[in-house]
């Protein structure tokens, strides 16, 4: 550790920002919540096609069963959380803010499919191989469980003619607030490790970096003392800077590499994994465990009990809360995720969902926005941009309706880490207005 | 002294003539030769350069009438079929009479029928708020109510109503230009036939949720009842995902379908309550008869059932 600390450590290049760390609850222990009574599933939880339903109303389904199959490649499968009868199939408010269709099913018992292995033996020996692997990834549904919710079985279907040489696992959390993968990779480790080496295997590459940021010394040191004798795989600690949790800027951080504008990390020789998804991988691959649980962070200054919940997917926000010590007095937002890239949410119904990797509760006098004032050309927040970007430009190109100009100046390569909305002495709302332009420009492409 | 002056004006007047001479060429030369028709056209457009023809601007316009030599797909909505008739007699050919437009509201859920579920902090634009979620009210079909409408309008024809919440046109500015209609996320506006003796009839509601969800979360929403649906005598009226709508081209303006409503949300422009309950009071009438009918035919049904064919 002497050695660590006279040379500097890595980050990504250009831009970042260092907001209040706030991890109040890092020392808190994952603790399984209680089943809840009835929950909420929603058949879109991930990036690309909604799966297709399988069950009817009245059904029941044991806990793991499959209830809705991937419908084209990228899509991903949904299972039931808990044991118990299908209730009604509808529309139902999610925590992206708008309906989409979820299976509620009311909770009976807790009877799990068997083939299920419910036991915490760790087991190391990896039997299947790459393609086995890449099928038992894809069957349990999981996806990527740092919050974009992409199918980890497509990052590891490498497009044809790309190289990929290193496997990067993103402990970084670089959120504030959030707990969830820091608690994980405390409690978890050698099943992260058995983890890596499963995506090691799919992917055919020798060498695995953990990258976690310094603030999480106890995590680095775990992995330190039990990689001692691993070769190939390695753990790095970043510099506590925001976003150095996003994929691009952890695979320039740990590789110094760059991913094209436009590009896939692929194209960097690198594929990253969120160390939730590695969790994920191994219980799904040696457990043959589908994705039905994850680990949900509920903190906030006021909140009672900062905790980290292992949650069943589905569970409505409002239990969480309950178990953390209910709704403070003074809350003025409920967020789901983090407060940076986090989205408030308008309901306390709304289920956790797989992406779903906090829930903050903002005080009153923190939550709402401020005035407004004109822009300064300060050039705050090109100096923040994690992108190499000029956010003030590409507001006003946003905001005139000119989306091709903002297509030129690269807007699509925003990846809404809310760095300049965060710096922005004038407390303008550049990410809202880039955010639209992106809209925009999807819908343009649309036929 | 003097003679400074004298030279200075000398040679400024020689420079001067000089440059008229030579400007004189060069814009005989490269002239840049335009359709006086164009100009002409031009000069009757409106010249509010809207955007409502869907070309760039008024001079836009004229160019492309001009080049078209046709008026069967060009209108300029501002200026309606007057302006459209003086471009026809300036181009020699015939006018093509269109249906004047204005645009309606289709959410009637104000304040008072929809209550709000959370507080919308973020930038002051429906278009945002639509891009980021479903809206502050728990219908995700309605209004948002920032008013994004409101600026677009090039005619002062809107203004936000700070009781309902909602956008209001008005009838005699607003020149079915189309702006509020593409700016509006959600679709609420629409371009409506401005209908014989300005009356129309359109049902003020989107929402397609099944009818229980969709009065939960607005009290006037349309809940796909189908009264309207069944009292229309002209096929005018269709039923999708749980919402009526009037189709503008079928509908005869017999207002019979006003009062069907439970919630009163097919809404009239300029027609009097006393028509409306005319309608009504003979499609009641109408309905009456047809049920007598019905009845009647029913029970000779049974009669000829009993005597040839008996049933168990």
């Amino acid at each position: 550790m002497a050695t660590r600390l006279h040379h500097k450590l890595k980050t990504f290049r250009i831009g970042g920002v260092h907001p209040e760390e706030n991890k109040l609850s890092g020392q808190v222990p994952i603790v399984p919540l209680p089943l809840p009574k009835m929950v909420t599933i929603p058949i879109a939880q991930h990036i690309g096609a909604p799966a297709k339903i399988t069950v009817q109303r009245g059904d029941t389904v044991k806990t793991g069963q499959i209830i809705a199959v991937h419908e084209g490649f990228v899509s991903s499968n949904i299972h039931s959380s808990v044991s118990g009868k299908v209730g009604i199939i509808e529309q139902v408010m999610d925590s992206s803010g708008f309906k989409h269709t979820a299976i509620s099913i009311r909770v009976k018992g807790d009877d799990w499919e068997e083939y299920i292995d419910r036991s915490d033996t760790l087991v190391e020996e990896i039997e299947a191989d790459a393609k086995e692997i890449v099928s038992r990834i894809m069957e349990a549904g999981v996806v990527g469980m740092g919050g974009a919710a992409f199918p980890s079985h497509v990052k590891l279907s490498v497009p044809e003619g790309k190289h990929v040489d290193h496997l990067l696992i993103n402990g970084v959390e670089c959120e504030p607030y959030l707990t969830a993968d820091h608690r994980l990779m405390i409690e978890k480790p050698r099943e992260i490790i058995v983890g890596i080496k499963i995506l090691m295997r799919a992917l055919g590459v020798k060498k695995a970096i953990i990258g976690i940021e310094n603030n999480k010394r106890d995590a680095i040191e775990t992995f330190e003392g039990l990689l001692k004798e691993e070769s190939g795989i390695s753990v790095e600690p970043l510099e506590v800077q925001y976003p150095q949790g996003g994929e691009k800027q952890l695979i320039q951080a740990l590789l110094n590499r760059e991913v094209p504008s436009g590009g896939l990390p692929a194209d960097a020789g690198a594929i990253v994994h969120n160390v939730g998804t590695t969790y994920a991988v191994y219980q799904a691959v040696q457990k043959k465990k589908p994705l039905i649980e994850r680990v949900v962070t509920v903190t906030g200054k006021s909140v009672k009990q900062p905790s980290n919940f292992l949650v069943r997917i589905g569970t409505p926000v409002i239990d969480l809360l309950i178990a953390a010590g209910g709704v403070p007095e003074d809350t003025g937002k409920i967020v789901s995720g983090g407060p940076m890239m986090g989205k408030a949410i308008a309901d306390l119904d709304v289920p956790v969902a797989k992406g779903t990797s906090g829930i903050l509760l903002i005080p009153k006098e923190e939550s709402m926005r401020a005035e407004i004032y004109n822009c300064l050309h300060c050039g705050k927040c090109i100096e923040a941009c994690p992108m190499g970007l000029e956010p003030y430009r590409l507001l006003l190109m946003s905001k005139k309706g000119n989306s091709e100009k903002a297509k030129e100046e690269h807007i699509l390569d925003c990846i809404e880490c809310g760095s300049c909305s965060f710096v922005c002495p004038s407390n303008r709302p550049i990410l809202d207005y880039i955010r639209l332009g992106k809209t925009e420009l999807r819908k343009t492409k649309k036929p | 002294m003097n003679q400074i002056i004298v030279y200075t004006v000398i040679i400024l007047t020689g420079i001067g003539i000089l440059a008229a001479v030579v400007i004189y060429f060069v814009s005989r030369k490269f002239a840049v030769q335009e359709d006086t028709r164009v100009s002409a056209v031009e000069s009757v457009l409106p010249n509010t350069n809207c955007g409502g023809c869907g070309q760039p601007g008024c001079h836009a316009f004229a160019m492309a009438v001009v080049n078209a030599g046709d008026l069967s797909a060009l209108h300029c909505p501002v200026g309606g079929n007057a302006v459209m008739k003086q471009v026809a007699d300036i181009l020699g050919i015939t006018a093509v009479e269109k249906d004047p437009y204005i645009a309606v509201v289709r959410c009637s859920g104000s304040f008072e029928y929809r209550k709000k579920t959370n507080i919308y902090d973020g930038t002051g634009s429906c278009k945002i708020a639509a891009a980021l979620y479903s809206g502050d009210t728990a219908c995700s079909y309605g209004c948002l109510g920032m008013g994004d409408c409101v600026e677009v309008c090039d005619f002062e024809a809107m203004y936000m109503d700070e009781k309902t919440g909602l956008p209001v046109i008005i009838e005699d500015k607003c020149t079915a230009c189309n702006a509020c209609v593409k700016e509006c996320p959600k679709d609420i506006l629409e371009l409506w036939p401005k209908g014989k003796k300005n009356q129309r009839i359109y049902v003020a509601c989107l929402n397609e949720e099944k009818g229980s969800t969709a009065r939960k979360e607005c009290a006037v929403a349309c809940s796909g009842c189908s009264k309207c649906f069944e009292a229309c005598r002209y096929d005018a009226i269709t039923m999708t995902n749980s919402l009526a709508a009037i189709d503008p081209d079928k509908c005869k303006l017999c207002m019979e379908c006003v009062d069907t409503c439970d919630v009163h949300n097919i809404i009239t422009a300029n027609v009097t309550p006393e028509k409306i309950q005319q309608a009504n009071e003979q499609r009641l009438k109408r309905e009456e008869r047809e049920r007598k009918k019905r009845e009647a035919e029913k029970l000779a049904a049974q009669q000829n059932g009993n005597e040839t064919t008996p049933q168990a």
